[in-house]
């Protein structure tokens, strides 16, 4: 008590304070709004692929999916979306949705990678889908090609995504999410499966060697440095307005008036 | 009264306060090196500039915070030049505020107007000048003068007409006829509808005529979006329905507002969102406008399929497509 | 003599016997130049539009305004063999294989942004201080001629590269053109010689460009700085300042050395952005064609304010005896940006009619001072941002996660609610500082040091103001409203008329003002006291 009396108006007291609020805040709210835990179940050596996920989606998802996955009021049926879907949406982390917002955000899994591959085992089970894929499968590398990937690009997925795979706005508060940093195969399953406001990429319309030279592109983007220097977000002229009256004008002017000043 | 309205005097300039390198020798020297240490500043800069651009390769790329992977040749010669113009100037300036004279100066403004005097004699001069001219007596001078003033401007005006080909039917036509294939943009391939699953879109062009180039003029016409519904879900009258085919509508992707490309097809909501202005248009309705400054609705290619099952269209678009223009009634 | 003082002599001599120099010379190595930040914002844009210049003839060297379609063989991978115009591909070639190319073309764009910038708040400076008023009239409207040709100027050079971003930009100045009624398709055929995208526009805006409004440009910037010259600058008010005199610096050399040297340090500046920050990187955005579009298009920031003008407009179109007008389209995109920049040019003649001063002003007003035009400025301002705001509603959507429907509607409704709020709110301040000022002069400032007299009261110890400040504050001239004359003595009515009433109203408007200290009020309050 003596030691808070005693600094009660020291000049660091109050942003201290103002730091240790914050931050309780900051805690409280990460705790209350962290997703359930993960699920540690070892998966007895009888039970198959399909079981276990039979399992873990009746305990994560039925909620909102159903019991057979028929979909809801506020979810839809997983009957016939294949192991793509689930691979995509549970292993980027959407799926289970954090809060009932306009889009499933892009997180931290839940599930780990056996837990997604017995869920997708699971709702592929349901009818037949689009089956999931490894990275080791999409060669983009091998069979892209970045000059034609970029054309795809611009022509496809720009429209939506932004030139530089940045993501962009939808209507009412959905968005096209950055594609940087997301794993091959993560892009591929969202081409053919259109989750959520992405269309699909049926595969006669953007071929299986097209979509890799898209993923190739992508990724030579997200590789390549940014060649005349800061990258602004690579939004445009919005981000470049901002820096010339902020950054630019403000330093000028600071200028001036010491220019102006009467020197000592 | 008067006393009362009568606004503080002027106390007049202030008095001169002196800098320290005014009185202080010791002060201007420090100031005079400070100058010099800006100037040589400038010229590493500059030095700094030569040696980027000669012996840095363009290839080596070198992390900073903030920059992240900076090109460290574009960085040095940018640094370079930078520091090189931005010291001067800050030299100069600090020479000026600490060691040149700092006293205020007045001078007098004059009265722009000219004297009395000058004034008469100029209105007198140019009186006299319109005088002996003669305008005023001689109509038929100045009548003819200015006929032939005006029309002396006027091949300037006739011969831009070359500029461009008068619009004519230009703007109603596009090269989608009936029977012409839609094909895939890139890879001009024919599409069937099984080729497109409910919920998938495509970017779609005519068919090209063999030997027929595909210009951009003729994509900024032609371009097309392709997109699968269930048929359920459209809400078309019979017409705008017998333009669809097993629940796949086709619409122009010039935008009907100002002519951006119209792609971002909502698969949720079965919208298509415009980007630049925001016109969002509901492609169950026709791709009616539901909201945004576009007036018009999209238009609607109609198609349907050939023998092969190709995916054609049944007729040219009904209306212009693009933005709207004077000569179009709806 | 000095070497260099005998050489400077022969030179000298040399241009004199043949010119006469000296005379002109003498009188104009002395003139004085007030010295102030404030003053220095066109300065910022007169040395932007050299840079401007410099940098802009060194890309011309490199740049191929030509359409025609080549393939792409340079040495940036991602676009190899991609078909793009030579346009475009040129500016690939400056960018990655010419040295000093990039920083080049990113110093000519910041500076674009930079003049741009600089004219906006020279402007607001010289509206804010009434430097608009007689002699300067038109100095004023040369200046709104030099910010419109600044956005035009901007916009085509921004388009020259023919990449994604500025092709759609072209795409909708060719939509504005071709909605113009009667004319428009003729006129948009003209202009891009046939169908958009055609393959004469950009050789055409590019002559435009680098030609002719860099000619008008200089033109009209040497009347500006000449009119400056000859009329001399305008002053802050102050002790020692008259309507009469000019109070500075001489320009040889003081201004001579921080004018030059501000020169330098606006270059260094933007070479320092051009070196750092990466701008228009064309090469992600990808050749322009009518079939493609990137998520988040918008136009270079001056133009923003147009965009989301266009944005929030309602779908409004008639269709009437076979024709369409779209209103849509010609309201946001003409009509108002129209009517914005014809006031902005007038207005020194409407001001001097509503106050019915007809006298020359060399001395700047305190914005508080002019409660009425200031409030006017903070409106037209709220407007643009309102505009500029809208124009990047899908880019703040995103990054402040809201939607942009919300932000449409926002901007729809405050754009005719905001700005007569900033109006009302903006003058009820400039009313509270004036008085303010005038507590200040009259009572002096508060210290913030208590002192509690023999019987008990506290009080707060001012500290009387200096009489240079006294008179700052209370020099300016507080007008008397215009007197409504509906009828002369005989009883014949204002043939003004309704112009009369309108003109007495304003004026009455803009009389407003807190009365301000008088000499007599003054020396009746006795220093020190509270």
């Amino acid at each position: 008590m003596k030691f808070i009396s005693k600094y009660r108006r020291h000049k660091f007291a109050t942003p201290l304070l103002l730091v240790i609020a914050l931050s309780a805040l900051g805690f409280t709210f990460s705790a209350a709004t962290a997703a359930p835990a993960s699920n540690s179940m070892s998966a007895s050596a009888k039970s198959t692929l399909v079981e276990e996920g039979q399992t873990i989606f009746l305990k994560g998802c039925s909620s909102c999916h159903g019991l057979n996955a028929e979909g809801g009021a506020v979810a839809p049926s997983l009957i016939g979306v294949g192991a793509a879907s689930v691979d995509f949406q549970v292993g980027t982390g959407r799926m289970p949705m954090q809060d009932m917002s306009q889009q499933a955000m892009r997180k931290k899994p839940v599930y780990n990678e056996e837990q997604t591959a017995a869920l997708a085992a699971y709702v592929a089970s349901l009818a037949p889908g689009p089956a999931s894929l490894k990275n080791e499968e999409i060669t983009w590398e091998r069979d892209g090609n970045t000059a034609d990937g970029g054309e795809l690009f611009r022509n496809n997925c720009a429209m939506c995504h932004n030139f530089a795979g940045q993501g962009g706005a939808l209507t009412q508060g959905k968005y096209a999410p950055t594609l940087m940093g997301v794993e091959p195969k993560h892009i591929y399953e969202a081409m053919i499966t259109g989750p959520q406001s992405m269309p699909v990429f049926s595969d006669k319309i953007i071929t299986p060697q097209e979509k890799l030279s898209i993923i190739k592109w992508i990724k030579a983007a997200e590789s390549e440095p940014n060649l005349g220097g800061a990258s602004l977000g690579r939004v445009g002229p919005v981000t470049e307005g901002l820096l010339i009256w902020v950054f630019g004008l403000g330093l000028l002017i600071g200028i001036a008036v010491w220019l102006t000043a009467k020197a000592r | 009264m008067s006393k009362e309205l009568e606004p503080l005097s002027d106390p007049g300039l202030p008095e001169h306060i002196h800098r320290r390198a005014d009185t202080d020798p010791i002060a201007a020297k420090r100031a005079e090196q400070q100058v010099a240490i800006l100037f040589s500043l400038s010229a590493l800069g500059t030095v700094l500039f030569i040696y980027s651009f000669f012996f840095v390769k363009e290839d080596v790329f070198i992390f900073l915070p903030i920059l992240g992977n900076t090109n460290a040749h574009q960085l040095g010669i940018g640094l370079g030049m930078a520091a090189g113009l931005f010291f001067i100037g800050i030299g100069a300036v600090h020479w000026a505020k600490t060691l040149m004279p700092d006293q205020e100066v007045i001078a007098q403004r004059h009265e722009f107007k000219s004297e009395p005097e000058d004034r008469d004699a100029f209105v007198k001069a140019a009186k006299e000048g319109a005088e002996v001219a003669g305008l005023g007596r001689r109509p038929l001078i100045k009548r003819t003068l200015i006929g032939a003033a005006a029309l002396a401007g006027l091949p300037a005006v006739f011969m831009l007409r070359d500029l461009g080909p008068l619009p004519g039917k230009e703007l109603e036509k596009t090269n989608w006829k009936s029977g012409t294939r839609l094909v895939t943009d890139p890879g001009d391939r024919p599409i069937k509808a099984s080729d497109l699953e409910v919920g998938a879109v495509a970017q779609v062009l005519p068919e090209l005529l063999p030997g027929q180039k595909r210009t951009l003029e003729d994509i900024g016409k032609d371009a097309v979006l392709l997109i699968r519904l269930r048929p359920a879900e459209f809400q078309l009258d019979e017409e705008r329905l017998s333009w669809t085919h097993e629940g796949i509508i086709a619409f122009s992707k010039i935008c009907s507002h100002m002519g951006c490309a119209v792609a971002l097809y909502e698969q949720t909501t079965k919208h298509l969102l415009c980007p630049c202005h925001q016109s969002t248009f509901d492609v169950t309705r026709a791709a009616k406008v539901i909201f945004g400054p576009a007036a018009r609705p999209l238009p609607q290619l109609a198609i349907t399929v050939d023998a092969e099952g190709n995916l054609i269209a049944k007729q040219p678009f009904t209306e212009a497509v693009g933005p709207s223009f004077w000569e179009r009634s709806s | 003599m000095s070497a260099c003082e005998r050489i400077a002599g022969t030179v000298a001599n040399y241009v004199d016997e043949r010119t006469g120099a000296a005379a002109w010379m003498k009188k104009n190595l002395q003139k004085v130049f007030p010295d102030h930040w404030s003053f220095m914002l066109g300065e910022i844009a007169l040395y932007s539009f050299v840079i401007l210049l410099l940098s802009g003839t060194f890309l011309t060297f490199w740049f191929d305004p030509s359409m025609r379609t080549v393939v792409y063989e340079g040495s940036y991978q991602p676009l190899k063999e991609v078909e793009m115009s030579a346009a475009y591909a040129s500016t690939l070639h400056i960018s990655f294989d010419v040295r000093g190319g990039l920083l080049m073309r990113q110093i000519h764009h910041w500076a674009a942004l930079i003049f741009m910038a600089a004219i906006v708040v020279h402007l607001l400076r010289v509206f804010f201080t009434g430097a608009f008023r007689k002699p300067r009239e038109f100095n004023w409207i040369l200046g709104i001629g030099l910010l419109t040709l600044g956005i035009v100027e901007g916009f085509l050079g921004y388009s020259l590269p023919d990449d994604l971003l500025s092709g759609t930009g072209l795409r909708i100045a060719q939509a504005i053109i071709q909605a113009l009624p009667v004319v428009g398709t003729y006129i948009s055929f003209f202009a891009f010689g046939g169908a958009f995208p055609g393959e004469a526009f950009i050789p055409r805006i590019y002559t435009v460009h680098i030609l002719l409004l860099p000619g008008i440009f200089l033109a009209l910037i040497t009347v500006h700085l000449m009119l400056v010259w000859y009329q001399k600058h305008t002053q802050y008010p102050g002790p020692g300042r008259t309507e009469k005199n000019v109070v500075g610096y001489p320009l040889m050399p003081v201004y001579m050395a921080k004018a030059g040297g501000f020169f330098f340090i606006v270059f260094g500046v933007t070479a320092f952005l051009g070196a750092v920050a990466s701008i228009n990187p064309i090469w992600l955005y990808g050749p322009y064609t009518p079939g493609q579009i990137s998520a988040g298009s918008q136009p270079d920031w001056y133009m923003g304010w147009l965009d989301g003008l266009v944005r929030m407009a309602p779908p409004i179109e008639t269709h009437a005896f076979g024709h369409t007008i779209s209103w849509n389209i010609l309201i946001p995109g003409l009509i108002i940006p129209g009517i914005l920049f014809t006031g902005m040019a007038l207005y020194p003649f409407i001001e001097s009619w509503i106050t019915g001063d007809k006298r020359e002003h060399h001395l700047l007003d305190r914005p508080r001072n002019v409660p009425n035009r200031t409030a006017l400025g903070a409106m037209a301002l709220t407007f643009t941002l309102i505009a500029l705001i809208n124009g990047g509603n899908d880019i703040i959507a995103t990054h402040f996660d809201l939607t942009i429907n919300q932000i449409m509607w926002f901007s729809r409704i405050g754009i005719i609610v905001l700005p007569p709020l900033a109006f009302v709110i903006t003058k009820r301040i400039c009313l509270s500082l004036q008085r303010a000022d005038r507590e200040l002069v009259l009572h002096g400032k508060e210290t913030g040091r208590l002192v509690m007299l023999p019987s008990g009261e506290f009080i707060e110890i001012h500290e009387e103001l200096s009489e240079a400040k006294k008179y700052t504050l209370t020099q300016h001239e507080q007008p008397k409203a215009i007197e409504l004359v509906t009828e002369d003595a005989q009883g014949v009515l204002n043939p003004k008329g309704i112009r009369a009433k309108l003109q007495a109203r304003f004026s009455a408007a803009n009389a407003e003002n807190i009365a301000k200290p008088t000499a007599a009020e003054v020396k009746e309050l006795e220093s020190g006291h509270h």
